[in-house]
């Protein structure tokens, strides 16, 4: 006898579904255990922080397009707050915002409906991971009123710039922003193994690994990507805090080594960027498939090469230390591993491609953030070969060439992608229908001006303009007029972007207060969220789905209608 | 706040696996990075300095052997509860769980002899690079076993009554792993050193 009888003697007399007894405001919101509250808090969160870290974005652009004016709703600009603002918008927008939005949120609300079951498998584990991450979040705030001003070594944080108080001049700043990133990563870490043992164990009945839709493949892997990358950053991140606090000299040039961080860091950073991508690429296969009316083109195909993303992801990181002093041998060996990435990531996207072949497409907000976010990542990726080239790199390192490329991946990626989430799940969290006219308004411009930002960085960058200069008055050759009407362009270019919110603000408020009624599936879509109510109460389902066919069964020849839901018996 | 009611969710099996032997390893999966992290770092400066050999000579030899043999046979005790759990002897169960706490407390108490004694002939922290990575990794690792102690604590109320007795084996599953980890830091640390 082992313990797994003791377990099936648990699953005997949890099989009746349990009523849900009435629960009182803070048990219902704040301290829930529902992992669609819980994806919320996540995501809400994360909003709340996106528009901390666009609003810095949009101080230190007014001041790089005027570096004497008086910046409306800021004040003027010190260079120590330059650099912790500059800092402080990359740390916010990659832990506070792209991951609780794009990995926390979605997976929680999305994994347990998309699997059909009623919870997560540790739902106490859930609602700890957020609370961990909600005081990270307090804490990464409280940096700024701490004595010296918040952090302001860049979101990489390379030591020694980071480690000793005499260069970085934020003798507090610095050790909360890397416990907050630590408390961070915690709270992943807790939220990561209940995503993959609830998508492992907790399937609906009759649901086959294969059955499963590709959006929680995609969160499965990137969650285990992350798990898998992070751990030397966590002995990194230790060791860089007894630098600054203690003393040590990991990572001095003394006795230790600054590189051995950078390592450390990107063995983390880059796979990151891949933990982002991936849950992306999954809502996108799912909105194409459903504004299409079309089989997703090479399922398995999709999650095998997802698979190889994730391998390959590992042995790449080198490439953001080209001129760390590494050995040009090595250095080789990566731009080549680099540049065999985009294999995997370009086999997913033209299978996505070719899924709207032929297709019925309609282009819907959802849609059009999502075909968006495939043209425009299209080009942050391939700028990235640019980048992967270590000879090219050479002379790109630290420019704005480097800024406009890994905008061009992470805004499709996060604005792009979550606005995609946000008007494709909008009706199934809040039950009511966004206005369509009102998300083409935003769409069109956004994307527009998102491009009249980075394109002029773009050249900005080959002109050799270095990135994190807080005046460029002091460098001849970039202080030029010509220099200066980029720059100019890409801050006009941002207030255009942030303008084109206010439809989205107002379609948010207007919908919530009299949207049509969504009802459980108005998108007409396969997947099992869809079968549960909008919004989905306490438990998902009166009575839990059985599965009888894969997720993307649409147009089948010889139905009437052109869905075949996943639990609808025939 | 109302009663917390475990989902359905908990109590499926697609893999045949148990939900909590599945997570556990993913938690050690996790681990495993941070350790192997921490350990390659301190491995690739290991072979670049051979001088660290002659630091090691001043870690204790003895005190880490005899700390090997306690938590290996902590760990002895735990597959003991493990089988009595599964056997849903309870009165067992209990007390080999209270035995591994003890192999523990044993275990932390020579590492604080060690520690003392080292501090006190000047062998901190900063000293160098090498002492650095050994206060970091040993405490990092006695964090390990103070967690691993306290969750077998909260365990005993409910082994004593039958209850959750799948637990037994999960943090049996974790005292495994804190053990491993020792079988790379005893060596690394205390074996590899001029003297030997």
């Amino acid at each position: 006898m082992t313990s797994s009888s003791t377990h099936a003697d648990m699953a005997h007399a949890a099989d009746s579904h349990a009523h849900h007894a009435p629960q009182s405001f803070w048990s219902k919101y704040i301290f829930s255990v529902d992992h669609k509250i819980i994806g919320l808090q996540y995501t809400l969160t994360g909003i709340f922080m996106a528009v901390v870290g666009v609003y810095m974005s949009y101080v230190f652009r007014m001041h790089l397009a005027d570096p004497t004016a008086h910046i409306p709703f800021y004040g003027v600009l010190s260079p120590a707050a330059y650099n912790s603002l500059v800092t402080n918008h990359g740390t916010i927008m990659i832990f506070w915002v792209a991951m609780p939005i794009l990995l926390a949120g979605l997976g929680n609300y999305c994994i347990p409906l998309m699997i059909g079951c009623d919870d997560m498998v540790f739902p106490r584990v859930n609602r700890l991971s957020f609370q961990i991450f909600f005081l990270s979040t307090v804490l990464l705030l409280v940096g700024f009123m701490a004595p010296g001003g918040a952090f302001g070594g860049a979101w990489t944080s390379y030591p020694p710039l980071s480690a000793k108080v005499e260069y970085n001049l934020t003798p507090h700043g610095n050790v909360i922003w890397l416990l907050a990133v630590a408390l961070e990563i915690v709270a992943f870490l807790l939220g990561g193994i209940n995503f993959v043992t609830t998508a492992m164990n907790s399937r609906a009945k009759g649901m086959k690994m294969f059955d499963m839709p590709v959006l929680v493949w995609m969160i499965v892997i990137a969650t285990i990507i992350f798990m898998m990358s992070v751990g030397p950053l966590v002995a990194g991140a230790v060791m860089l805090l007894l630098d600054q606090t203690l003393g040590t000299h990991f990572f001095a040039a003394q006795g230790g080594d600054p590189v051995l961080w950078q390592h450390l860091f990107w063995f983390f950073g880059h796979p990151e960027v891949y933990v982002l991508l991936l849950p992306e690429l999954g809502v996108v296969c799912e909105i194409i498939c459903v504004f299409s009316r079309k089989p997703l083109f090479g399922y398995k195909t999709i999650v095998y090469t997802t698979f190889m993303v994730g391998i390959l992801s590992m042995i790449v990181w080198a490439h953001h230390q080209f001129i760390a002093g590494i050995d040009p041998r090595m250095a080789s060996i990566f731009s080549l591993t680099t540049i065999i990435i985009s294999i995997p990531v370009a086999v997913i996207m033209f299978a996505m491609i070719a899924t709207l072949f032929k297709g019925s497409i309609e282009f819907k907000a959802p849609m059009l953030w999502s075909i968006g976010l495939i043209v425009e990542f299209l080009l942050g990726g391939v700028t990235g070969i640019y980048l992967g080239s270590s000879a090219l790199d050479v002379y790109f390192h630290d420019t704005y060439f480097v800024v406009a490329h890994f905008h061009y991946t992470l805004i499709p990626l996060v604005a792009f992608g979550g606005f995609a989430i946000f008007t494709y799940y909008f009706p199934k969290v809040t039950g009511k229908m966004l206005d369509e006219r009102l998300g083409q308004i935003h769409f069109w411009g956004s994307a527009i001006a998102f491009n009249f930002i980075f394109i002029p960085l773009f050249f900005s960058g080959l002109a050799g303009e270095h990135r994190r200069i807080y005046d460029y008055s002091g460098f001849a050759e970039l202080a030029t007029p010509q220099m200066q009407s980029l720059r100019t362009m890409a801050t006009h270019a941002l207030l255009v972007m942030l303008a084109f919110q206010i439809p989205f603000v107002i379609n948010v408020i207007k919908s919530l207060l009299k949207g049509a009624p969504a009802g459980a599936n108005p998108w007409k879509a396969n997947t099992l969220e869809w079968t549960a109510d909008s919004p989905p109460p306490h438990g998902n389902w009166a009575e839990l789905p059985e599965v009888h066919r894969g997720p993307y069964e649409y147009s089948v020849p010889g139905r009437e209608q052109d869905y075949w839901p996943q639990n609808a018996p025939n | 706040m109302s009663a917390f009611q475990v989902p359905i969710a908990t109590n499926r099996c697609a893999t045949g696996i148990p939900t909590g032997r599945l997570a556990i390893w993913w938690v050690l999966a996790s681990e495993i990075v941070i350790f192997g992290g921490l350990v390659a770092c301190y491995l690739l400066f290991r072979f670049r300095h051979p001088e660290w050999a002659a630091e090691a000579e001043h870690t204790k030899l003895a005190a880490g052997a005899i700390n090997t043999f306690v938590l290996l046979t902590s760990s002895l005790f735990v597959v003991l509860a493990h089988v009595a759990a599964s056997n849903k002897d309870t009165v067992n169960a209990r007390k080999y769980l209270i035995w591994t706490i003890l192999g523990g407390l044993i275990f932390l108490c020579v590492k604080a002899y060690e520690y003392t004694s080292e501090i006190s002939h000047g062998y901190t922290i900063t000293r160098s690079v090498f002492w650095a990575f050994y206060y970091t990794a040993t405490a990092l690792h006695g964090l390990h076993v103070i967690g691993g102690m306290t969750i077998m604590g909260l365990l005993l109320p409910d082994v004593a009554k039958g209850k959750n007795l799948q637990r037994v084996e999960y943090i049996g599953i974790y005292w495994h792993f804190v053990d491993v980890v020792w079988l790379f830091l005893f060596p690394l640390f205390y074996i590899a050193s001029a003297a030997s």
